[in-house]
């Protein structure tokens, strides 16, 4: 039982390293800011998640002691990664393209606050403008 | 080949595959064209350093190191989002 265990944890651990190297590579290769954001959503997910459940099997199987922390770090990086993406991809789009590439806001005669330091109509009043560095050029 | 030299293997390779992936992390950081390229490869390097955390612990047997990987995996989140927030808006708490 506990060889099995050992095995099955030194292939989560393999497994976890191999996702790991693909999406750095894919750091690497792919061409744009765009594309490369697709790459270290593996290591992210599957590389960390097959070390924690080998983490977690071995504790477990091998050490006797049941271990649930990895379960708050999975869930935790789970929860986190499409809000760090979806932020990066909205940085992205704001940084390098133009404002007539990227689809409008909702609501009528909005405009995207990275565009512009004045809100729309129904934005409510402008807060104090703090003076310098406030707001792209 | 016993299953505890097999595990041992397994235990450093994967160790090699992720100090690997944070060494081409940190490339895309030092040569990037654009902003949000580095901080992402900054978070991808946290990622891996969390699970570096978790194989120490692994090889040494201590649960010790869970509560460091916990702390990467917020303090990474929370320094990820602020850098993006920096790059959209200029300031962080508006």
């Amino acid at each position: 039982m506990t060889t099995l265990v050992q095995l099955l944890v030194a292939a989560m651990l393999v497994i976890g390293g191999g996702f790991a190297l693909v999406g750095a590579w894919a750091l690497v290769r792919l061409p744009d800011a765009m594309t490369r954001l697709h790459g270290p959503t593996k290591a992210a997910t599957l590389g960390v998640g097959a070390v924690l459940i080998a983490s977690m099997l071995y504790f477990w199987g091998v050490r006797g002691v049941p271990s649930w922390h990895e379960l708050l770090i999975t869930l935790f990086l789970f929860v986190t990664a499409p809000v760090t993406g979806f932020f990066l991809a909205k940085a992205n789009m704001h940084l390098s393209w133009t404002a007539s590439e990227i689809p409008p806001p909702p609501g009528n005669g909005n405009d995207w606050a990275t565009f512009g330091d004045e809100p729309g109509p129904g934005a409510g009043p402008l807060p104090a403008r703090k003076p310098g560095g406030h707001g792209r050029p | 080949m016993t299953p505890d030299l097999i595990l041992e293997g397994a235990v450093w390779l994967s160790l090699g595959c992720f100090g690997l992936s944070l060494l081409l992390c940190l490339y895309r950081v030092v040569f990037s064209t654009a902003l949000p390229d580095r901080i992402l490869a900054l978070d991808t390097m946290t990622i891996n350093v969390i699970a570096v955390f978790v194989i120490v612990g692994i090889a040494e047997g201590t649960p010790v190191y869970f509560e460091a990987a916990m702390l990467f995996a917020m303090v990474g989140f929370i320094s990820t989002v602020a850098f993006a927030k920096f790059l959209l808006r200029g300031d962080i708490i508006e």
